[in-house]
């Protein structure tokens, strides 16, 4: 037990911060904050597989996360039957088209040996493929993206639960990180960041232009819940009761029938409906956390983990001992590309609207990396750690700013220039909090909060 | 006529807006390669560090216009450059001393040194946000234009007009020199022959009595320089926005290595390489077809390769093309 003593420690101060905001702000406040942690922390548990297991730097964790949260709306909103009479039948001719153009690719590159001319062979193919997708496809974009332009104007997706999405999204993320995997895995660690970081920001910038698929920079609202909405819960007779039987104490003051008692438990019930959905949301994701903790600390401590560390401590052992670290680089991209996918459907089905324009290497990328690094690599519980502390910072920094700026300027009137052009930039204190943190953990604790213990069991 | 329309017109679009574009990138692309070159690490914070030197000239600029001082018809930021180098030599050393030194004394892996460069990212862009906000910001007075449009079609009698700001003018020059006095120096004197030997091979090096402090110290200030002028000819040419900035970042490294990381002069060529191509790809050519083709053959179409919201992800998917078949890039990186 009391090698656990310091994650328990670390759990127990972070809840008690979170419950700290739930007393002084509200619960409300801190039951988001808790859901964006446990988002977070799934996004770092997969960048933990890949960099904390196998010492692949993936930058590309925006691009991951942004399909994930595509799966949610294909999975989710219902199918748009006029856009489908449209340009549906050009859209999946281009999909059989791109199928038939890898096939091509696959056949050439099996059959011919590496040459000059195979590689030009290639690059035909390619462009010849282009151009004929972009020849069967303009007309019937453009018909898709007429339909409607205010609501739809995109295929609409499948109108399945959108719980789905979760694991169509893993499947999403797992099939780029395949690709990428494929050009970029040979590459140098620092070549590695880069070119992912450049690839995500090309998947990025075709969702965010490509209307048809999920309307693009335009947004979609309005996905459906896995989890009951407010005004719903506010008309329901079980909820209410449940609320009268939770608040009997500040009920109790007031007559019972009377209108005020009407009003009190009126105000209460639009409170705690919302506190119910995130709590929802909480059981869904911390179901989420938990089984994916339980996988991947078995994965761990397996013998497929010990090959793993194996392989990043030292390639070249590895791979004399037989291990096809190749194979193994890209199976751990894959699997971790695929949890950041999940998370990424998490997030926008808390949400309930994809942003594609929201997605920013600063906030999807290296804030992640900021909390895998400060939570320890390479140790799930410090992972999910860092997701916590790191996005609680995140969230809190503002507030505490301000509250630092207003200390040290208390002896500054109210209209000083300087102290009014401080409080106007307290947003910004946020990533100075963030560079500082990541800068003193890379200093004096390198290995993170919770470092990597390995225990030969 | 038609012919000579259609030239003046790619000139307009295509090759005058390339140039500069290309110039700002490849400045970028020189700091990258340079760091990476001597101090072996891929700095996430350029593009950072490059909106930090631009917010200072900025100021200084600011200073200088309520003061009253100013160049005439060149823009007041050209008096402003000089201090800024200053100021941002200082804050390079400064970082070095803080942050990087302690790895580099270690000899961490560049990996790591990367994941520090992003925290310097992080605190710089919190910094220069809070100093001057994240809002757009135009510092350019003076002239604006060298030849305009309209002149130049009185002039000539053309159809097609071609406007060359000054801007683009000061930066495709500022950058010629600047590259020309970089090279002279990396080849020619003894403490640059020194650079490139260190980065060559830094055991050997230190071997033949090259002092690694110097080199390190000579390598920032001339980060420094890059940053602090690219960045302002960027911010004169276009305005100044952090957020670009940092979205620059993912060219500049993109021209950095499809020249071959290392390699200062694939380094500029690079930046060239990948402005031409994201503006070629994403012009739209029916007017110049209109041109040069007889009436019958005109294009109904925008003849347009790719769309203009496609312009980042051109740069990006040379560089998937370029490590996927030349890994060193297009010129053999690695060596100063």
């Amino acid at each position: 037990m009391k090698k656990h003593l310091n994650v328990a420690i670390a759990y127990t101060i972070m809840l008690g911060l979170i419950i700290l905001v739930g007393i002084f702000q509200s619960w409300n406040v801190a039951l988001s904050i808790f859901n964006m942690c446990l988002i977070s922390a799934v996004m770092t548990m997969g960048a933990n597989i890949q960099w904390g297991y196998a010492g692949l730097i993936n930058f590309g964790l925006m691009g991951y996360a942004a399909l994930g949260g595509l799966a949610a709306v294909l999975i989710s909103v219902d199918p748009v039957q006029e856009a489908w009479q449209a340009g549906g039948f050009n859209i999946i001719m281009c999909i059989w088209l791109i199928v038939v153009m890898i096939f091509a690719i696959r056949f050439v590159l099996k059959n011919f040996e590496k040459s000059k001319i195979r590689t030009y062979g290639i690059a035909a193919i390619i462009i010849a493929g282009i151009v004929i997708i972009r020849i069967t496809s303009e007309s019937s974009i453009e018909a898709i993206e007429a339909v409607n332009p205010a609501t739809t104007g995109f295929l609409g997706g499948l109108g399945l639960p959108i719980l789905f999405s979760w694991v169509v999204g893993a499947f999403f993320a797992a099939g780029l990180a395949f690709i990428v995997g494929k050009i970029a895995l040979g590459l140098r660690a620092d070549y590695l960041a880069i070119a992912t970081l450049l690839i995500s920001e090309i998947v990025i910038a075709i969702i965010k232009h490509e209307d048809w698929l999920a309307r693009g920079v335009k947004n979609v609202i309005g996905l459906k819940r896995p989890v009951p909405y407010e005004v719903d819960l506010q008309t329901t007779g079980w909820f209410i009761n449940l609320v009268a039987k939770f608040n009997e104490g500040t009920l109790s003051l007031f007559a019972y029938g009377t209108p005020e008692r009407q009003q009190a438990l009126k105000q209460l019930v639009i409170e705690s409906s919302s506190v119910f959905v995130k709590l929802c949301y909480s059981g869904l994701f911390l179901a989420v956390v938990i089984a994916l903790l339980i996988i991947t600390q078995k994965a761990l401590y397996s013998p497929w983990g010990r090959m793993m560390r194996a392989i990043r401590d030292n390639e070249e052992a590895a791979n004399a001992m037989g291990k096809n670290v190749v194979k193994q680089h890209l199976l751990i991209f894959i699997l971790g590309s695929a949890i950041v996918g999940i998370a990424g459907a998490m997030l926008v089905t808390q949400d309930g609207l994809f942003t594609p324009g929201s997605y920013r290497p600063m906030r999807y990328t290296f804030l992640i990396w900021v909390m895998v690094i400060v939570g320890g690599s390479g140790n799930n519980f410090g992972a999910i750690l860092g997701g916590f502390a790191v996005w609680f910072l995140w969230i809190e920094a503002a507030p505490i700013a301000l509250f630092l700026i207003n200390l040290f300027t208390i002896g500054l009137p109210e209209t000083n220039t300087l102290k009014v052009h401080l409080i106007e930039s307290v947003p910004y204190f946020r990533y100075l909090m963030m560079g500082m943190g990541l800068l003193l953990i890379m200093r004096y604790r390198p290995k993170g909060i919770l470092p990597e213990k390995i225990e030969i069991k | 006529m038609d012919f000579l329309n259609a030239i003046i017109l790619l000139l307009n679009y295509i090759f005058v807006p390339a140039l500069t574009y290309g110039s700002q990138l490849a400045l970028g692309a020189i700091f990258v390669t340079l760091i990476y070159g001597i101090l072996r690490f891929a700095n996430f914070a350029t593009g950072d560090m490059m909106a930090f030197g631009t917010m200072v000239t900025i100021l200084i600029t600011w200073y200088f216009q309520s003061l009253g001082i100013s160049l005439g018809v060149l823009p007041t930021a050209l008096l402003a450059i000089p201090f800024a180098i200053i100021f941002m030599i200082g804050y390079m050393l400064f970082v070095d001393k803080f942050v990087f030194r302690y790895y580099r004394v270690n000899k961490s892996p560049p990996v790591q040194l990367a994941m520090v460069s992003i925290g310097v990212m992080f605190v710089t862009q919190a910094v220069v946000r809070i100093i001057i906000g994240p809002s757009d910001r135009r510092f350019f007075d003076g002239e604006k234009f060298i030849i305009k449009a309209g002149e130049f079609k009185e002039m000539t009698g053309l159809n097609e007009g071609l406007a060359i700001k000054s801007s683009q003018l000061l930066t495709i020059f500022i950058t010629l020199i600047l590259v020309s006095i970089l090279f002279w120096f990396l080849n020619k004197t003894k403490t640059g022959k020194s650079m490139r030997a260190y980065s060559d091979n830094e055991d050997l090096a230190l071997l033949s009595g090259i002092d690694p402090k110097r080199v390190v110290m000579i390598t920032w200030i001339i980060a420094g320089i890059l940053a602090t002028i690219g960045g302002a000819l960027y911010g004169l040419d276009k305005s100044f926005k952090p957020f670009t900035y940092f979205n620059n970042m993912l060219p500049i490294f993109a021209a950095a290595i499809v020249g071959g990381i290392g390699n200062p002069f694939g380094a500029f060529l690079g930046g060239y390489v990948i402005a031409f191509s994201e503006i070629f790809l994403t012009y739209a050519y029916k007017k110049f077809f209109m041109y040069i083709l007889p009436e019958s053959m005109e294009p109904e179409t925008l003849v347009q390769l790719l769309s203009t919201d496609y312009k980042f992800a051109v740069s990006f998917s040379i560089l998937v093309i370029v490590l996927l078949y030349r890994p060193n890039g297009i010129f053999k990186g690695k060596v100063l």
